[in-house]
């Protein structure tokens, strides 16, 4: 082992309902019945900030939660319905001080300049601590709320019908996400200059115009909002295979994948810096966290205790995308090293139960990790991009020294990207 | 016979990019920082005003072919500033202007039932349409609509909405471990709405928030908005301030509403209005001319008259006299993304009669566009101003007002310290609220406590 400390861990946890076990809502803990009000994620809310953590992820959809794959389920023994994310992460902004928020966002069918503009006022009302997760839907259900086109019915992602479907959407989530990125940067700092002399509250030359264009979209700009106070607040996204990964690597800050163990780790890993290297983003940093859905107890036969019944309540052995984890801090410490070893460079935590998970995070596993050298002993910075050690970026409109404007970066449009996957 | 006492009604919109504000105060804070809104709302709050007001305006506004520079320029996005302010305060309503050109129903109900949820009952919803393409470039699908659609859509997106805040009752959620439920019902949320703009369907996934749905305003003022806003809304958010307009536009509308089998108590007429405070009325009124002299500077003036000549005038001096020349008559070019330019029908004979008032009175531009333009409504001491909108309210020009200060965000402050306490000492205003939704504090029933239903059909 080297003797270099470790490099410290970045921890977000990722909020869902009553927890991300189906049957959280039944624990006495849970609180179900408040799920609908700004009480319960302001408290939520409140125990991921002691617990000194980067951010929360808020959880969001178009459409019901369901237990199948892209259908509504009709079940009624799990949580459904839920409050749009944004509206909670903006609700939550003034009542917290340091944690960064980010509020999943559904890009399909929705608005790149109305989520600009949520997203850039998200990082006004939070000081600086804006985020969102992009997420696609590929559910037929969910376009039939907008009826603006119908999406093919698939039942996973491995045929290639199926990948051809998603893909264009991962096409057009690229193309959204250039957009919201444009816009944050439509105004220039400084472009409100109050000049009463000649009469002028801004300097229109530092207001521009992003006339974008693909085959998804057109948007003129520039934002109705000024640049937000983190130039660009954090994108994330989830990604399970090549095209999302693809995402994380051109158009992300973090990156959320689900590997089983630091083989796979390393795996996804290299794909994704390979694909930051043919994005011209090698300068860049892009945070891959791994997400793991954690039972966190005293001891590791309480957590798999505590699992079992879970299972059995819900009726069926709980299994997802992520692994999941059920054992003490200290051996949960034990596998993010063991990850971090492979490359990663943080977690997003998907509590199993809410009410007791998020306060085993915050109240146990933070302190072994801290007594470990691998996590903050206080908020050392204001802003969420100064937590992930990201710096401040330069506007892509800016004048040059020489009082030229740079000319915006060409993006290759969408098919050519496709093709490239 | 006498009439019972109205109780009156008040509002604050705040202020932004408009031609009353006026930035170059030096009093004049940050247009987009939160602490601006949070003070706003704070101090709307502790004058017991009945809620908060937001326009919005989805492309920058641009005269000349350029983005205009002279007013304010910028805004937050309007639900996520009401969702911030709903934790900083815990009465006051929140209300929002959303586009029905530029959203879709299923989008913009979650967006209200959530900001409901979170702010325990105090979401509003000012609806308004759009009118060109200008701003539908910012827009995936665009949005330009002919005049005739607008209110069709804007008609068929509020019912859709509504469809949407109604398919879930109220009672779905059991969350009961014991028996194994979360939901009572599969189909909670389930919808189909199929009609000429929109053809949907599925289920919502917000469960039925505090008051049921948004409190409805509308502010448009044509023929088929009148007749929208009977119909639909809660409140009219309207332009007519003074006794006279005041009166009769209150009648045409109120007269609308048995039409509708709704009773004169379900529709609120809420005039904006500006105000300025003095010790004395004389000191308010030389005040008064100093604000509408810092609201019009001369590159203002001019910008002004661009709106009646729509020909580029930069040339002229605005200290000097008007343009020789008559306005262009042809396709209005010069002004887009603002309401304002609809308001000259007649730009000859406007031009016309001001450059007669202006050798009248030997004006320069700048004269002229001061002495024409907008004079506060409510001007005068703290007494006068407290008696005149207690007048107008009792008087049925309007049932309360939505103040619009002239300085962000101190600008409601003054009112709040010396005309409320007035007001309340009259007995025509709260002393403290009496509920805690925006339902309760405008006296509108629960839309599940309505008789007659109008919305069930």
């Amino acid at each position: 082992m080297s003797s270099t400390p470790p490099a410290p861990l970045h921890l977000a946890v990722a909020l869902d309902g009553t927890g991300w076990h189906p049957a959280s809502w039944r624990e006495p803990v849970a609180r179900p019945r408040e799920l609908f009000t700004a009480g319960y994620w302001t408290d939520l809310v409140a125990e991921a900030e002691r617990g000194l953590l980067d951010f929360v992820t808020i959880e969001d959809g178009l459409g019901l939660q369901s237990s199948h794959f892209l259908e509504p389920d009709d079940r009624t023994d799990q949580v459904r319905g839920r409050l749009d994310a944004v509206l909670v992460a903006a609700r939550i902004a003034p009542l917290s001080r340091h944690i960064g928020l980010v509020p999943t966002a559904v890009v399909t069918h929705t608005e790149p300049f109305h989520l600009s503009k949520a997203v850039a006022t998200l990082d006004y009302v939070s000081g600086g601590r804006a985020g969102v997760r992009v997420q696609i839907s590929a559910r037929p259900a969910d376009a039939a709320h907008f009826g603006r086109r119908t999406l093919p019915h698939i039942d996973g992602y491995e045929t290639p019908g199926a990948r051809e479907s998603v893909t264009e959407l991962f096409d057009e989530a690229a193309d959204y996400v250039e957009v919201v990125r444009r816009l944050w940067d439509s105004w220039e700092d400084g472009a409100e200059i109050r000049d009463a002399a000649t009469g002028r509250f801004i300097d229109r030359d530092k207001l521009h115009y992003i006339d974008f264009e693909s085959r998804h979209f057109s948007v003129r700009g520039p934002s109705i909002t000024p640049r937000p106070p983190q130039g660009q607040p954090v994108v994330s996204s989830l990604a399970h295979w090549t095209v999302p990964n693809q995402l994380v690597a051109r158009q992300a800050d973090v990156g959320y994948i689900t590997p089983h163990d630091a083989e796979q780790a390393r795996a996804t890993l290299a794909e994704i810096r390979a694909e930051q290297r043919a994005a011209g983003r090698s300068a860049e940093t892009v945070h891959v966290f791994a997400d793991l859905v954690v039972f966190l107890d005293d001891e590791q036969t309480t957590a798999e205790a505590r699992r079992d019944r879970l299972d059995s309540a819900a009726g069926e052995p709980y299994t997802g995308d992520a692994r999941i984890f059920a054992g003490t801090p200290a051996q949960l410490a034990d596998l993010l090293e063991e990850f971090q070893s492979a490359g990663l460079t943080g977690f997003r935590l998907r509590p199993a139960v809410l009410g007791h998970d998020l306060p085993a995070i915050s109240r146990s596993l933070v302190p072994e990790l801290q007594r470990r050298g691998l996590f903050r002993r206080a908020y050392e910075a204001d802003t969420l991009r100064g937590l992930l050690g990201l710096p401040r970026p330069a506007n892509r409109y800016a004048s040059g020294p020489d009082g030229r404007e740079p000319a915006p970066e060409p993006v290759a449009p969408a098919a050519s990207r496709a093709a490239t996957a | 016979m006498s009439k019972p006492q109205k109780q009156i009604h008040l509002a604050a919109h705040f202020p932004g990019v408009n031609n009353t504000t006026v930035w170059s105060d030096p009093e004049a804070g940050s247009h987009i920082e939160f602490s601006s809104f949070a003070h706003f709302a704070r101090t709307a709050e502790r004058a017991k005003f009945d809620f908060l007001f937001l326009a919005e305006g989805l492309r920058l506004r641009e005269q000349g072919g350029r983005i205009y520079d002279l007013d304010v320029v910028g805004r937050p996005d309007t639900f996520t500033v009401l969702s911030a302010l709903a934790a900083v305060t815990d009465h006051l309503g929140l209300t929002g202007t959303i586009n029905s050109t530029f959203n879709e129903p299923y989008e913009v109900a979650r967006q209200f039932a959530s900001l409901d949820h979170l702010s325990g009952g105090r979401s509003a919803w000012n609806v308004v349409t759009s009118w060109d393409a200008f701003t539908g470039e910012n827009f995936r699908r665009g949005g330009f609509l002919p005049q005739e659609e607008r209110y069709s859509r804007a008609q068929e997106f509020l019912a859709t909405a509504h469809e949407l805040f109604d398919s879930w009752r109220g009672d779905e959620i059991l969350a009961d471990p014991a028996v194994g439920a979360f939901l009572r019902d599969a189909k909670a949320g389930a919808f189909s709405h199929t009609g000429q703009h929109f053809d949907i369907h599925g289920q919502f996934n917000v469960p039925r928030s505090p008051q049921g749905r948004p409190v409805i305003f509308q502010a448009g003022d044509s023929e088929e908005g009148r007749e929208f806003a009977a119909a639909e809304a809660d409140a009219i958010f309207s332009r007519h301030a003074t006794l006279d307009a005041g009166r009769t536009f209150y009648a045409d509308v109120k007269g609308r509403l048995a039409r509708y089998g709704r009773g004169p108590d379900e529709l609120l007429i809420l005039p904006a209005a500006t105000f300025v405070l003095g010790d004395t009325d004389a000191e308010a009124q030389d005040l008064a001319r100093e604000v509408r002299r810092q609201q019009v500077s001369g590159a203002t003036a001019l910008k002004h008259l661009e709106f009646v000549w729509n020909r580029d005038l930069s040339g002229y001096d605005p200290d000097g006299p008007l343009p020789d020349i008559d306005p262009d008559v042809g396709e209005h070019h010069i002004a887009r993304g603002r309401a304002q330019v609809r308001m000259y029908r007649d730009p000859l004979a406007t031009a016309r009669e001001w450059r007669e008032r202006a050798a009248a009175n030997n004006w320069s531009i700048r004269d002229l566009v001061i002495e024409t333009g907008n004079r506060q409504n409510f001007v005068g001491s703290a007494d006068t101003v407290a008696r005149t909108i207690d007048e107008l309210v009792q008087a049925d020009a309007s049932d309360g007002f939505i103040l619009v200060p002239h300085l962000t965000p101190g600008g409601l402050d003054v009112f709040a310290d010396t005309v409320v306490p007035l007001l309340q000492e009259r007995g025509v205003f709260r002393t403290e609220y009496e509920g805690t939704t925006l339902r309760d504090h405008l006296g509108l029933a629960h839309p599940d406590d309505r008789t007659g239903a109008r919305h069930a059909s």
